[in-house]
């Protein structure tokens, strides 16, 4: 029988989302509900004065007004849940709605219920605010000086934390290196925008004490949890569910005020409550991607070997610390410093720094692309320092294929790789050498072609729940399934994590179908209703298939075996001369004596006639914990050619080259690859989150931010090598967030290869026509 | 003030109250229930909002739900019927052109309006359709392969 495992097959999922009977959050209305609004500072950095809800209150329609002051022993904070440890972390109180001083423009300050969303948002402009405006700071190098102004009481300088990573000896092979060179890379604030804005809708039932949370989630068990926190309520009656999800890319990770508050609002006004936000609010209050501002130097020998890599990062938190975000720039970034190559000596200290701006937590790839674009760019200069192509300067320092598992300075383990084999593949597709010589020609005649090549590795598949521990993270990281088979045969997989575009529903149900000769159809997955699925930590950091799918496959194995005992004993035979075949257990050498899937599965859940000592009913529970994180991998390579004369970049051609191990279904890893290469080359050329320096978004609304369109994008080629990792049973790595780990350094090397001649060596994100003239007329000594 | 108005949304009259103010957007979701048409911005650049007027996309967020009365309106909800997809919905599915699917129903509606003025779009004019209307997942490769192969099957 063929498997499924490897089909590209249609997903489940698309039927209900092309037809619009897909239920998201903003979409759920329940009787007597209500809508809520909340008022947000307009300042970044202020004392809140006085707030005067009297005339709100009064305003046709609204049931209810409540400030922080209101809530301060209602409500508790917003917990940070990632407590990296030996960094003296500071986390001060983030109050669900300010009580004495705002911290970012979009800081919640009052709450409004009411009968309908006009009303409640009309009523958010009657609400009188005294503001006492104090400086702001939004660049996160500048708030760690002294003299900056200062957000939290007990954070000197506004630095949460000073985290540093070493391996080997860095000042003795700096000290020693015949070629050292510097940078300063910054990485932009970016703005996540999952197509569906955040949301929330809370119900609490007087009657059963039983609140139930509809959240945009990537996680519903941390949100309950996290609720469970804020809202004072047991988590044994907390609900939450997250229905269709629309995209998330880190932004749906954390627990946010606004869920803490319509929760509280439904419990004490005994009505449902829903929040929305609208892009405005989400691009003020959902929170950013990246903003460090890192100084980097590597050093290495004059024949391209890499000897050291030393970094001093300033990572902006924004006026809070989120759930996770202390984890991100430390564990997710420094630990990769490594990157693909056999670095030997590793220094580097990150600051993480609080400003006057939204919070930064996890944007796909959280903390790899940072790592990713420092090195790969890194390692551009360098080859064009000492004269050597880049590929050669990659080649030399990749771990070799023999070496793995292999433990790089900065203490991690690699799963497995085959590095070389991706970067073959890469530059045989593109025909480097070819490209290298029309490159010349161009240059000839004027033109500027550049090509970039990008070999990366990268964490994911997060992880082992000792080694969450061990960094801190408040929470474990296995992840679990249930797989429940009915008396026809049919069968529902109940999972831990919480897909929101991913198509899981399709590829666990292949690996469920896989197991028990079933036809797809036959498998249900169900997925983010903490009432139903069984403790798991979501979807995020390209963990759900090797983490959750995992856990799917343990637990079908579990029924398989369960199944089987019950064949053997009906079929009177011992269960070692059992065969499986065809969706059946057939007894050796006797092809007529055979007990299908479905007939078993209606003999174990009526019990007629069980073996002795075996329970009734065909479900199994299993909870997956891998023994190390996955390493997925590969080469990127993109040609573009630059108009000198404007600036402009074109892309010539796309090449993603990825290692994710085995594919379940390569139709949606090609699709994952497609969407995080483009996010990867929107980051790359376009985005970027500004504020002016009082701390006011520049870009707040989608028509400021550049979310690439389709008529700006090119079309990816992609191809894989499949090296299966050891640390799971299906061997098979993340692939959500390689795209856009690879994609970045990819496009800039190439601009800046374009451009070698005219002697530009580094161009900051994003690489708008205007900063590519820029940095052109500035090589050539002209403008500023 | 509200007043009464009367829609013909995916061939049935709807008559409901509205605020002269309110957005078509607003009210097909939420007091039609046809929530299949999505609200991404707010200020008409994500398209997630596409429905047809008289069989021209617009974005609802820019239609006062007045102005659309003695209009034809289809939203995602009303593109098939008889539990058949119509070839867009198929070729989004077998081309895998969604992933979240917020975007979706308006990317398939404006694709439903390009096709109708131009059966045989290239790839540029696809692009170039889909201008206002953003995608964060697919990176569009995918929605333009639909589109170019529902195009295909509508010829």
């Amino acid at each position: 029988m063929a498997t499924l495992f490897g089909s590209g097959i249609k997903r489940r999922e698309d039927p209900r989302l092309v037809t619009g009977r897909a239920t998201y959050t903003d979409d759920v209305k329940l009787p007597g509900l209500l809508y809520a609004a909340i008022l947000r500072s307009t300042y970044a950095h202020a004392k809140l004065k006085q707030v005067d809800v009297a005339k709100a209150k009064q305003a046709a329609g609204v049931v209810a007004v409540y400030t922080g002051a209101d809530l301060r022993d209602k409500v508790n904070a917003v917990p940070c849940a990632w407590n990296v440890p030996n960094c003296d972390l500071k986390v001060p109180p983030h109050p669900v709605l300010a009580v004495d001083k705002v911290r970012y423009v979009g800081d919640g300050i009052a709450l409004v219920v009411a009968e309908s969303r006009a009303a409640a948002r009309d009523a958010l402009d009657l609400i009188e605010v005294d503001y006492d405006p104090l400086d702001a700071v939004v660049d996160p190098e500048r708030a760690a000086q002294k003299g900056a102004p200062q957000l939290h009481a007990d954070v000197p300088n506004n630095v949460a934390f000073t985290w540093k990573v070493t391996g080997g000896d860095a000042d003795k092979a700096f000290a020693e290196a015949p070629v050292k060179l510097e940078q300063r890379i910054l990485q932009p604030r970016l703005l996540p925008t999952a197509m569906e804005p955040r949301a929330a809708c809370a119900s609490y039932n007087p009657g059963t004490g039983q609140l139930t949370c509809w959240i945009t989630s990537q996680n519903p068990h941390i949100h309950r949890f996290l609720l469970s926190v804020m809202t004072k309520l047991p988590e044994h009656r907390i609900r939450v569910i997250a229905p269709e999800v629309g995209g998330g890319f880190g932004s749906k990770i954390p627990g946010y005020a606004d869920e803490a508050l319509v929760s509280f609002a439904s419990l004490d006004l005994g009505r449902p409550v829903k929040w929305t936000e609208d892009r405005s609010e989400n691009y003020k209050v959902t929170i950013h991607g990246r903003d460090h501002v890192e100084h980097v130097e590597l050093c290495g020998t004059k024949d391209g070997k890499i000897t050291g890599l030393r970094t001093r990062v300033y990572a902006g938190l924004g006026g809070y610390a989120s759930t996770a975000a202390p984890g991100i720039p430390t564990i997710l970034h420094g630990l990769m410093y490594s990157g693909p190559y056999a670095i030997p000596n590793i220094a580097g200290t990150v600051y993480g720094v609080y400003t006057t701006t939204t919070p930064v937590d996890a944007y796909r790839g959280a903390g790899r692309p940072e790592a990713t674009f420092l090195l790969e760019r890194m390692i551009d200069l360098y080859a064009r320092k000492i004269g050597m192509d880049p590929v050669e300067v990659r080649r030399k320092n990749l771990i070799p294929n023999d070496k793995f598992p292999y433990t790089v300075a900065t203490g991690i383990t690699y799963d497995s790789g085959n590095y070389q084999g991706a970067l073959d593949k890469a530059l045989q597709m593109i025909d480097y050498k070819k490209f290298r010589a029309e490159q010349a020609k161009a240059r000839k005649d004027g033109r500027y072609l550049g090509i970039g090549v990008t070999t990366y590795c990268e964490i994911c598949g997060l992880g082992p729940s000792q080694v969450a521990g061990a960094v801190g993270f408040g929470g474990g990281l296995y992840d679990s399934a249930i797989v429940r088979v009915y008396p026809t045969g049919v069968v529902r997989a109940y999972i831990g994590a919480k897909p929101h575009g991913q198509g899981e529903e399709t590829t666990f149900a292949q690996i469920v179908a896989d197991e028990f000769g079933l036809p797809v159809e036959n498998v249900e997955v169900v997925a983010g209703d903490t009432e139903a699925t069984p403790q798991g930590w979501g979807t995020y950091g390209s963990r759900t298939t090797a983490v959750c799918g995992s856990a799917v496959k343990v637990a079908a194995q579990r029924v398989k075996a369960k199944a089987k005992q019950i064949a053997a004993h009906l079929l009177e035979a011992n269960e070692a001369d059992l065969d499986w075949k065809d969706g059946k257990f057939v007894v050796k050498g006797s092809p007529d004596k055979s007990k299908s899937f479905g007939e078993l599965a209606l003999m174990a859940n009526v019990a007629w006639n069980m073996p002795p000592g075996v329970e009734p009913g065909l479900e199994a529970t299993a909870f997956f914990d891998p023994t190390n994180f996955v390493f997925p991998f590969g080469t990127h390579i993109c040609t573009v050619e630059v108009d000198a004369e404007t600036g402009e970049v074109k892309i010539l051609r796309y090449i993603a080259v990825d290692d994710c191990g085995p594919q379940i279904n390569p139709m949606i890893v090609e699709g994952q690859v497609h969407g995080g290469v483009i996010q990867g080359l929107g980051e790359a050329l376009q985005e970027r989150a500004v504020y002016d320096e009082d701390g006011q978004l520049l870009t707040g609304t989608l028509m400021d931010y550049a979310v690439p369109k389709a008529s700006q994008m090119p079309k990816i080629e992609t191809a894989h090598t499949v090296t299966p990792s050891p640390v799971n049973p299906l061997g098979v790595k993340g692939v959500g967030e390689t795209g856009t780990i690879a994609s970045v350094p990819t496009l800039v090397n190439a601009v800046c290869d374009a451009l070698a001649p005219l002697g530009v060596t580094h161009i900051d994100k994003p690489l708008t026509p205007a900063r590519v003239w820029t940095a052109i007329q500035q090589a050539k000594g002209g403008a500023r | 003030m509200k007043r009464s108005i009367t829609l013909d949304v995916n061939g049935a009259t709807r008559t409901t109250e509205v605020e002269p103010r309110a957005l078509l957007a607003s009210v097909l979701r939420d007091q039609l229930d046809l929530t299949g048409t999505h609200i991404g911005c707010d200020t008409s650049q994500c398209g997630a909002c596409t429905v047809l007027l008289d069989g021209r996309a617009v974005k609802s967020c820019t239609v006062l739900a007045v102005q659309a009365e003695g209009k034809q309106i289809t939203t995602i909800e009303g593109l098939s019927g008889d539990g058949r997809l119509h070839p867009l919905q198929q070729a989004f599915w077998e081309k895998h052109g969604l992933q979240c699917g917020f975007c979706t129903p308006g990317m398939i509606l404006t694709a439903v309006d390009l096709l109708s003025q131009n059966p045989t779009p290239s790839e540029a004019e696809i692009r170039h359709a889909l201008e206002g209307n953003l995608c964060r997942c697919t990176g569009y490769q995918n929605i333009v392969a639909a589109i170019q192969s529902a195009a295909g099957a509508l010829r």
